[in-house]
């Protein structure tokens, strides 16, 4: 599990059950295993009020099988967080109070759901969350405000203006993104070596 | 620093009954100068020098928070209530000099909400009257559902529905209209914060019905504010100043702390703001814990109270005061 640092370095839990009329759940390649794991404690009925997001990534097909057969009411498999946003959106802006908010799987994929569910104005506190598979990271350059995903070097390149970042821990629920900041900025070129900090 | 929020010296400037129980007070500053800013579901702690004592009682302002003019209260005589509301009720009159507190809110609007659902029983209607002047003014969405006795005990019924008509639900007792909450509730757009204020009884109701239906805890607001509740005198010792003071039947612990002459902190005096809190240092006997502040197991400990409403029966309570 990963562990907090500085307060606002977040934190994960482990997903539970809760009372509501519609469970919607976001999960990519091996947060797929968190909602399986719910579902060996959930009622029977439990996810005939769930609406699932899944984005397989690496994992391929691995877990799709096993998530039909959870049957949920719905359950989308895509390619990506982007090709997902549009169907997230219009469930959110359908949804009512009562809504749960289950996220799974890779921190960056949490954290841009969240903010989706925040912006919709669900408490951020009140949206679960279970970390699952890689914990590469989603940084934002503070320097050309560019985002680049799945960092696992650090230092490493900005994808948008090429300075090389050091990776902090300093998050933005915001942004949804970790804080990437210049590291050679008071001796230019002194740059140490990369090395994978986030598998 | 002395305790509570900066005081106010202010002139009564109306008194205005609504109606056979309810009674508003409009305060202005005895200076002239405006009052100090606030928000919709702000009170204000009211000092009445009822003969020999000071009573000190919060009550919601609802007024205009634009209004720099003044504040106005309205307060509920309960004929057997500990007496503020009677002195208020029989002994305040247009021209008397008071003093007040400064607004302090422990039930302010969520202003991340989509949408503010007002939930309102009898007097619980004041601190809405306030928050509804500040939304209008800011667009805001809301929806008022308000229960009240009878059509003559409505409060400021008829000047919301003419104001705000649409948004404005009534419900008598007396015609047997109720709520429909869990279908009032399970039709809210995301985002809505609801925000009740009222009995105890239509605050567990509100706060149990939505936690069924899976609100988050974050979106549910209330204001309760208790009366501190009579009982047996019971003797403490004032460590710190060294003092062993007597607290009366119808006395809080604050009062009888304050009527000693030790200044002990306070904002809400309803157990609801948590700036009373004392350390226990030792004790033999049984807390009467009755504020909404100290969790269960800070209950048990015993190692702390909250003087504003909670009591003690027992041989010795020792407090770091």
């Amino acid at each position: 599990m990963l562990e907090g640092s500085i307060p606002s370095r977040p934190v994960y839990g482990v997903l539970e059950m809760r009372p509501g009329r519609l469970h919607l759940m976001v999960a990519d390649a091996e947060g797929a295993q968190a909602i399986l794991d719910l579902a060996a404690s959930a009622f029977p009925d439990f996810f005939a009020g769930a609406h699932i997001i899944y984005l397989p990534k690496k994992s391929g097909d691995k877990f799709v099988a096993r998530l039909e057969q959870l049957a949920p009411a719905q359950l989308y498999v895509g390619p990506s967080y982007e090709a997902a946003l549009p169907r997230l959106r219009r469930i959110l802006a359908g949804a009512h109070m009562g809504l749960q908010i289950y996220l799974a799987g890779t921190e960056g994929l949490m954290g841009q759901a969240m903010l989706e569910a925040t912006q919709a104005g669900i408490p951020h506190s009140a949206i679960q969350t279970e970390h699952r598979g890689s914990t590469a990271r989603r940084v934002q350059c503070v320097h050309c405000k560019g985002v680049t995903e799945d960092v696992t070097h650090d230092p490493f390149q900005c994808a948008h203006c090429g300075l090389h970042l050091f990776v902090r821990d300093h998050y933005s629920r915001r942004i949804a993104a970790f804080q990437g900041v210049r590291i050679d900025a008071e001796d230019p070129g002194n740059i140490p070596e990369s090395v994978e900090r986030f598998r | 620093m002395s305790a509570g929020a900066a005081k106010i010296s202010v002139t009564v400037a109306e008194v205005t009954p609504v109606n056979e129980l309810v009674t508003r007070f409009r305060f202005v500053r005895r200076d002239g100068g405006p009052m100090p800013t606030f928000s919709g579901g702000a009170h204000t702690v009211v000092e009445m020098n009822d003969q020999n004592r000071v009573r000190r009682n919060p009550y919601s302002i609802m007024s205009d928070p634009a209004d720099r003019e003044g504040y106005s209260i309205s307060i509920r005589r309960d004929d057997s209530g500990r007496g503020g509301s009677l002195f208020m009720h029989r002994q305040v009159r247009p021209g008397m000099e008071m003093v007040i507190s400064n607004p302090v809110n422990l039930f302010a609007l969520d202003l991340r909400a989509r949408k503010h659902l007002l939930l309102a029983g009898g007097i619980g209607i004041t601190p809405f009257l306030a928050q509804i002047k500040q939304l209008s003014a800011m667009n805001g969405n809301f929806e008022l559902h308000y229960c009240v006795r009878t059509p003559s005990l409505a409060s400021y019924a008829d000047e919301l529905m003419a104001n705000y008509r649409p948004r404005v639900h009534l419900y008598h007792d007396d015609r047997g209209e109720l709520i429909d909450l869990p279908a009032l509730l399970e039709g809210q757009p995301l985002g809505t914060h609801v925000y009740v204020c009222g009995p105890k009884g239509m605050i567990g109701w509100v706060r149990k019905t939505t936690a069924a239906l899976g609100w988050p805890r974050e979106s549910v607001h209330h204001e309760e504010f208790l009366a501190p509740a009579s009982g047996k005198p019971f003797e403490v010792t004032l460590a710190r100043s060294n003092k062993v003071i007597r607290v009366g039947e119808h006395q809080s612990l604050l009062e009888a702390i304050e009527a000693a002459g030790v200044e002990a902190p306070y904002l809400c005096r309803g157990g609801a703001c948590g700036q009373c809190e004392t350390d226990v240092l030792e004790y033999d006997g049984t807390f009467l814990h009755k504020d909404h502040w100290l969790t269960p197991s800070q209950c048990a400990s015993g190692a702390k109270i909250m003087p504003c409403v909670s009591r003690f029966e027992g041989k010795t309570l020792v407090l770091d005061r």
